[in-house]
């Protein structure tokens, strides 16, 4: 199958690569819009600040490629909030393939939210054989919020959005490439899918 | 909710474990990536790697390792040890590593922190403090715990947090190896003045320490090194305990 891994400068593509490469499957980085189009599947993973990652999609020429893909996109932590159409970090203006805001974790809590953490009312096939409370590893200091394109939450400050699917995109704020078995199967769910 | 955080701490020499292991079925107990995968099978949260190799060829050995352990774990990981450069973050972040954390180096040149968290990102820059109390103040140590500074905890924490830190991973030079339990009460204190983070080193020596630090000394985290390396506790019979006691551990 081929699969390809944005690259644009932001975070960590190594652990996504070798995470596929478990599952038998060998991924192209890439920002070259024309192997992006191509691909069965694309991973948009990301870390880091989001008004910096929007500029780098910009100098790539990705802003206007990646909202048009037809084959089944997964979004990664700030992959995930950069398809939302607006995030609080830096006033950020997103991809607007998800009519969605992105707020700052502000609460009676540690930030970063760092750590482990349940995910709840999975509603999507990208969870099959993955149980309702399953643990997840998040890094982040923005959220969405509890939305209808929400197919998992989770609670830490107070319920958020922990995944999202909109045709043939999904999101996950959650890192599976970081969640053991399970983020793993959630993984292969997403190669899977149809 | 968030679940509290146990992560076992490997120091490596050499490409090499070196604390003596207490594992049985390990086909090799010096082997870095063996060792962390059965950490991570046994359900450890995360890991943390100090590299405490002094030669020329540091680095190199260090890129290799860390690679090997970003294709055989599937959980986070933390490499530490001699960091003091943007480059040095961006070779370890390319071999795989999640965090890297600082020590000295962010002692003797603070802004070191702020330029990694904005080149980086915060949540990959864990700055670690070595003190332990003289006359009622936490001084900090670097190098090991070998050189005494004129810093004091609880205010290089704070600035450490402003200029861009993304977790606070204290160890109580007092309480380190001692088996005793950890510096809770300070921890606590630490807790409450801080936003980010706390991972709390130093100390453990029974199932009831990682439950008084997660308790009165609110940590977000514990680490330990020899109670898991010599076998007095296994992780899920830990993670079972705290359970059973009410602590929110992933299991």
């Amino acid at each position: 199958m081929n699969v390809v891994i944005i690259e644009y400068g932001a975070g960590n593509l190594f652990s996504v690569q070798t995470a596929l490469e478990r599952l038998g499957c060998t991924a192209t980085v890439s920002c070259e819009p024309a192997v992006i189009r191509g691909a069965e599947r694309v991973l948009f993973p990301g870390v880091g600040q989001a008004s910096s990652a929007m500029k780098r999609l910009r100098e790539c020429g990705l802003e206007q490629v990646i909202p048009t893909l037809t084959m089944p996109v997964l979004g990664i932590c700030l992959g995930m909030q950069l398809l939302c159409t607006y995030s609080e970090e830096g006033d950020t203006e997103g991809l607007g393939v998800l009519p969605l805001r992105v707020e700052k974790i502000v609460g009676d809590c540690k930030v970063p939210h760092i750590g482990w953490n349940r995910i709840e009312g999975l509603k999507s096939s990208l969870f099959k054989g993955i149980d309702e409370g399953a643990w997840m590893y998040f890094v982040h200091s923005y959220y969405l919020p509890v939305n209808s394109y929400q197919v998992a939450e989770s609670d830490y400050h107070k319920p958020f959005c922990a995944a999202i699917e909109k045709d043939n995109f999904f999101g996950c704020q959650f890192h599976p490439e970081k969640s053991g078995d399970v983020g793993e199967r959630m993984l292969k769910n997403f190669l899977e899918w149809n | 909710m968030l679940a509290r955080r146990i992560i076992p701490c490997l120091d490596v020499k050499d490409g090499r474990t070196v604390k003596g292991v207490n594992f049985e079925n390990l086909r090799d107990a010096g082997s870095i990536v063996d060792l962390a995968v059965r950490y991570s099978d046994e359900g450890a949260d995360e890991l943390v790697f100090l590299d405490i190799t002094a030669s020329h060829d540091k680095r190199k050995t260090m890129l290799a390792w860390v690679e090997q352990v970003a294709r055989a774990l599937r959980i986070p990981f933390t490499v530490g040890g001699g960091i003091a450069s943007e480059q040095d973050v961006e070779l370890l972040l390319k071999s795989g590593a999640d965090k890297i954390s600082i020590n000295s180096s962010a002692v003797t040149d603070p802004t070191l922190i702020d330029r990694l968290s904005r080149a980086f990102g915060k949540q990959c820059v864990v700055v670690a403090i070595d003190a332990k109390q003289q006359d009622g103040v936490w001084r900090v140590y670097r190098q090991g715990g070998r050189t005494e500074t004129e810093r004091e905890l609880f205010e290089w924490s704070q600035e450490a947090q402003q200029r861009g830190a993304g977790e606070i991973l204290f160890t109580s030079m007092d309480h380190d190896g001692t088996h005793k339990g950890f510096a809770c009460e300070t921890l606590s204190v630490l807790s409450e003045r801080l936003s980010i983070p706390i991972i709390a080193s130093g100390g453990a020596g029974s199932m009831a320490d990682f439950y008084d630090v997660f308790t009165v000394g609110r940590a977000d985290a514990a680490l330990a090194a020899g109670v898991f390396h010599y076998g007095e506790m296994t992780l899920p019979d830990l993670k079972a305990y705290l359970s059973g006691r009410g602590i929110n551990v992933r299991h």
